[in-house]
């Protein structure tokens, strides 16, 4: 048996040599020449617009580079032309497989610049939607995953059956099934029903028989293990150097989770565990994404049993006119995909002086390169998709 | 929690001579921050890193201060000659006088620093260019943590700071051929929006300069 390490056993660079964080130079053994690869802008396993530049030598990895901005839209730009308000339905773009999470991390950047207070039934909410989307990414992503291990349709389907019954949910209490724009300056922008709240509890009820189907069709499955195991090594200190958070740094070993640490809106209520791996590998990830759906599940339980009555808007709150005085502010979240922040300036005016986007997606990929070094093409598609990018988030 | 009075206090302990400032942030969020002196950047933040165990940096990005014009007014005294009582006299006034004075910008990257091993933060880094035209050399922390490598590039291609040390400065997000850095506060945007460089630019024009018959239908070239 192994026995995870503590944060402070690796987290110390104390001693290290320089370049101990660059990847690893592998020399091609073969004979002739580096065969040089681009993978992408189109392909299929890239979740997008992204090309990977490979070197190959046969089918080993020798190099691996990464191109981005396909996509880039220059959102920031853009919100700094823009009301504070008006970059909310933005937000929703980035990531667009979570979008509630992208506009409670907004917010919260927001309210930390000025202060707003946020009210009872809207921390709730923010919440159980919050934890809503967290299952529907996970499930998704592990779907991607096992398709791009060349199981063809079935395990994502069943992942997006259970999607589409939360993507439900999201539609009868905002309006739309992605582009949401739910959270306001100080609380929410509609209060939900009871309605509502009663088919939230009952997907959520069906939510452990899903965790259950998949665990039984996936964790033993020879094929999944044999692909997976020992593939895309991430070690902790190289982890927490490279900036890498989320599943993929708590798979690395580390026990870091924002709603932990910071304990940011009502979190340090609830009752729940993080799963961390200790072999550090693709399957760790897949594992802990799918014991986080687990956790997740029982924080929903939890906050459903008790929404309490009351405003989901902070009548204080300032909307017209709103202008916060001058400052900065950095505010953050557990997104699904790790931690996102964003950083503003005030400058007292009506817009951002400077609006920054932390992107989790865009620095986790950051060690793609180390990952797959010496490794097989083959599981570079695998490396890649466990990493759990969206490229809405990447480019920006 | 350590607050950034103590953390420059012991920068100050353990690098007699490191250039630490702390800049106030007014605002209700409490993050003031760290002006580091570029030529004692890399320093700082190895210290930081080992000694203080801000292990993750998380956040790194720029921020552009344009030159800045001051018209301010000034009470100067003045020699004025009056006639007084029918004699001219030199009378020293008091003249208000408004003059205009330009507060030289910089590029700004802000670094926010975390703690995984001991749980606390962001403490915030600053370093300032010396100004936003010619003088817009960094240190890069990128050997310092691996985090800054993308995000460093991205402030390279949408700031234009050039960071000394870093492994592999290039454009992130923009194409390479990209002249101009869109962050700053006066990016012009282009008047052809249309324009995009592709491969089949370069395709077309060896082609065309292979000779034949290049006049077909869709090869009159971009309007």
């Amino acid at each position: 048996m192994t026995t995870i390490p503590r944060v402070a056993d690796f987290a110390s660079s104390k001693g290290k040599p320089d370049g101990w964080n660059r990847p690893q130079v592998v020399e091609p053994d073969g004979e002739g020449e580096l065969l040089e690869v681009a993978m992408g802008p189109h392909h299929p396993s890239t979740h997008g617009v992204f090309r990977m530049d490979v070197a190959l030598d046969g089918e080993r990895v020798i190099r691996l580079k990464p191109v981005f901005g396909y996509l880039h839209r220059n959102h920031e730009k853009i919100a700094e032309g823009i009301s504070y308000l008006g970059s909310m339905p933005f937000t929703d773009r980035l990531d667009y497989i979570c979008p509630l999470t992208n506009n409670w991390a907004y917010a919260l950047a927001v309210e930390k610049l000025t202060g707003q207070a946020v009210p009872e039934r809207a921390e709730y909410l923010r919440v159980i939607l919050g934890e809503l989307t967290r299952v529907q990414n996970h499930a998704s992503s592990i779907g991607f995953l096992i398709q791009e291990m060349g199981a063809s349709g079935t395990p994502l389907m069943y992942a997006f059956r259970e999607r589409e019954k939360i993507l439900d949910l999201f539609e009868s209490l905002t309006g739309a099934r992605m582009m949401v724009n739910y959270m306001r300056f100080g609380g929410c922008r509609v209060d939900a029903t009871e309605g509502w709240l009663a088919a939230t509890r009952k997907v959520v009820a069906g939510l452990p028989a899903f965790t259950e189907e998949i665990e039984r069709l996936l964790c033993s499955n020879e094929i999944l293990m044999a692909r997976t195991q020992g593939v895309g090594i991430l070690p902790p200190d190289l982890a927490v150097n490279a900036g890498v958070t989320g599943p993929m740094l708590r798979a690395s070993g580390v026990n870091y989770d924002l709603r932990k640490v910071d304990g940011y809106g009502i979190y340090n209520r609830f009752n729940f565990r993080v799963p961390l791996g200790d072999h550090w590998d693709v399957y760790d990830r897949f594992m802990v994404r799918l014991l986080e759906m687990r956790e997740s599940i029982k924080i929903l339980e939890q906050a459903l049993k008790d929404v309490p009555g009351g405003p989901v808007m902070d009548p204080k709150a300032k909307i017209r006119g709103f202008r916060p005085k001058a400052g900065e502010a950095y505010g953050r979240i557990e997104a699904p995909k790790g931690e996102l922040g964003f950083y503003l300036i005030s400058d007292g005016g009506p817009n951002p002086y400077r609006y920054r986007v932390r992107p989790p997606s865009l620095i986790n990929l950051t060690v793609l390169e180390d990952m797959a070094i010496g490794q097989n093409l083959a599981d570079v598609v695998l490396i890649f998709g466990s990493v759990d990018i969206v490229l809405g988030e990447v480019d920006r | 929690m350590i607050t950034v009075e103590e953390i420059k206090a012991a920068i100050e302990a353990a690098l007699p001579g490191a250039g630490v400032e702390i800049v106030f942030n007014p605002s209700v969020s409490g993050q003031h921050s760290l002006l580091v002196t570029p030529s004692d950047a890399v320093e700082v933040a190895k210290f930081l890193r080992d000694e203080l165990s801000l292990d993750y940096l998380s956040n790194a990005t720029g921020v552009d201060w344009p030159d800045k014009e001051i018209s301010e007014k000034v009470k100067t005294a003045k020699q004025v000659t009056k006639t007084v009582d029918g004699a001219a006299q030199t009378v020293e006034e008091m003249v208000e006088e408004t003059r205009k004075r330009v507060v030289p910008g910089c590029i700004e990257a802000v670094y926010h620093l975390f703690s995984v091993s001991k749980s606390f933060g962001p403490v915030v880094l600053r370093m300032r260019t010396v100004n936003r035209t010619d003088q817009v050399e960094l240190p890069s922390l990128t050997p310092i943590w691996r985090a800054a490598e993308f995000q460093e590039r991205e402030i390279f291609d949408l700031f234009g700071i050039v960071f000394k040390g870093h492994p592999d400065l290039r454009r992130l997000l923009m194409w390479d051929e990209f002249k101009d850095h869109p962050m700053r506060r006066d990016y012009v945007e282009p008047d052809d929006f249309e324009y995009e460089p592709t491969a089949h630019d370069e395709v077309l024009s060896r082609a065309l300069a292979h000779g034949g018959e290049q006049t077909g239908a869709g090869q009159e070239g971009r309007g």
